[in-house]
């Protein structure tokens, strides 16, 4: 069983709905023991940091999240989920994150220019990234690929190894993450068309 | 590089899809689910639904269309109209929806983009403006209910307040174009595109594929709304991309 944390924030509905149009139920849960009992988690999100991280902690969220991450269990952070797994937010003061990857989410920078035209933030839109490591997230899909993004913050790892992919907006930044069996992409892969539906179809079918 | 986004844009009544010019003389143009469909098979990069009924119970039928949508494409999808509380939002977003856009409310209650950006986040708090240039000047006066009501407010003022009350993204229709397939409004356009730090979508007045590259260039929009080039089969979405792709416009391509 695939679970999708459910902590009160966003559009679950098309994640869900993402893997049952690929032939894979999914379950939303905001049932912690519920995480326990999955072979696959995935952590989705938007909104701010700091509600997001107390949101979990009040669902009773965080010890098992943790605890099926260090079990190996093949684990999804989507967005905001992607972020929670840090040290640390800069996002409206500094807020701690669960810590599973060290590292930071920091702003895009003000004044960002490109071709003469000023770059708004958030990044919005279908923009193209660069593979950088292997992970079975990306069977199939070709580097350059569009993937659909929207944020104002990005994740800055103290280990550059654990990315997995990279986007240019202004900036080079970090734009996927994989360490062992977490994985977790800054792009929302549910709302990507064919190219995230393939990539909720690679999570789906790793061996947990 | 970040692409520049085409946006097809349904208004919604009684859970069918028309198409009116400057608001009035409503077409027939089809199920939206059905055309949803459609432009996510031509490779649209995002849909708008309005609602131009908002009344209570078409509101209902607007979430039910939200929902069929929703599960069968997997794109960004925006829903404007009849969006006054913060209840409205929830029902949407769970509905499968990934941005609302706010128009009349915001308008009414300036704290409420403030209170829907706080609990839902900027990224899906869209600001609807309906613009009109004030006859013989360069600026333009917000409109709501529709675009029947003036409101003496000034539309760059009022964007640049609307992004310092956590607005993620401006959605700029001109009344004085809309359904006259004359172009977009680019001075309009271009004033709030330079005003504010968030993207801006052009809307009202695309009449051919010259007209969405004008609005990118020229006017600077991080997307283009059109519905009439498309619905009536003028162009499909990836003609226009096509084109746009041809005269240098950074598009993604399916």
């Amino acid at each position: 069983m695939i679970a999708i944390i459910d902590y009160g924030m966003g559009n679950l509905r098309s994640v869900q709905k993402g893997f049952e149009r690929i032939g894979f139920a999914a379950e939303v849960t905001a049932d912690p023991a519920r995480l326990l009992e999955a072979q696959k988690i995935v952590l989705p999100g938007v909104g701010a940091f700091r509600d997001c991280i107390h949101n979990l902690q009040q669902g009773g969220f965080v010890e098992p999240i943790l605890q099926v991450i260090a079990e190996g269990r093949p684990f999804l952070g989507i967005c905001l989920g992607l972020q929670l797994l840090f040290t640390e937010s800069e996002e409206f003061g500094l807020h701690k994150g669960l810590g599973v990857i060290p590292g930071r989410v920091v702003r895009f920078p003000e004044g960002m220019q490109e071709q003469g035209e000023k770059l708004p933030v958030p990044h919005m839109g279908w923009n193209q990234i660069s593979l950088k490591a292997e992970t079975p997230l990306f069977n199939n899909i070709a580097d350059g690929s569009n993937v659909y993004f929207v944020h104002s913050y990005y994740v800055k790892p103290d280990d550059s190894t654990v990315v997995a992919a990279t986007c240019n907006y202004g900036l080079e930044f970090c734009a996927a993450i994989r360490k062992d069996n977490v994985m977790a992409t800054q792009f929302h892969p549910e709302k990507s068309q064919g190219i995230g539906l393939q990539m909720l179809k690679n999570f789906a079918e790793m061996n947990g | 590089m970040l692409t520049r986004r085409i946006i097809p844009c349904l208004d919604v009544t009684g859970g069918r899809v028309v198409k009116g010019v400057q608001f009035l003389e409503l077409r027939d143009a089809g199920d939206p689910v059905e055309i949803a469909e459609a432009y996510d098979q031509q490779g649209a990069d995002e849909l708008t639904f309005l609602d131009i009924t908002a009344s209570s119970d078409g509101r209902d039928t607007m979430v039910d269309v939200v929902r069929r949508t929703a599960e069968r494409v997997f794109m960004p999808l925006t829903v404007g109209g009849g969006i006054r509380v913060v209840e409205d939002i929830r029902r949407m977003l769970n509905a499968g929806a990934d941005k609302v856009s706010i128009n009349t409310a915001a308008v009414s209650r300036p704290e409420f983009v403030n209170e829907a950006a706080e609990r839902f986040g900027s990224q899906c708090t869209v600001v609807a403006i309906d613009a009109r240039q004030v006859p013989g000047e360069q600026r333009w006066e917000v409109y709501t209910h529709g675009g029947r009501k003036p409101t003496g407010i000034d539309v760059v003022e009022w964007a640049n307040r609307m992004e310092s009350f956590g607005a993620g993204e401006i959605l700029l229709t001109s009344m004085d174009r809309d359904g006259t397939k004359d172009g977009y409004d680019l001075a309009l356009t271009r004033a709030v595109v330079d005003a504010v730090s968030i993207p801006v979508i052009a809307s009202g007045g695309v009449g051919n594929l010259e007209h969405l590259y004008d609005g990118f260039t020229t006017a600077g929009a991080s997307a283009c709304l059109a519905a009439s080039i498309f619905h009536f089969r003028q162009h499909t979405v990836q003609e226009a991309k096509q084109y746009l792709q041809g005269r240098g416009v950074p598009i993604r391509m399916v």
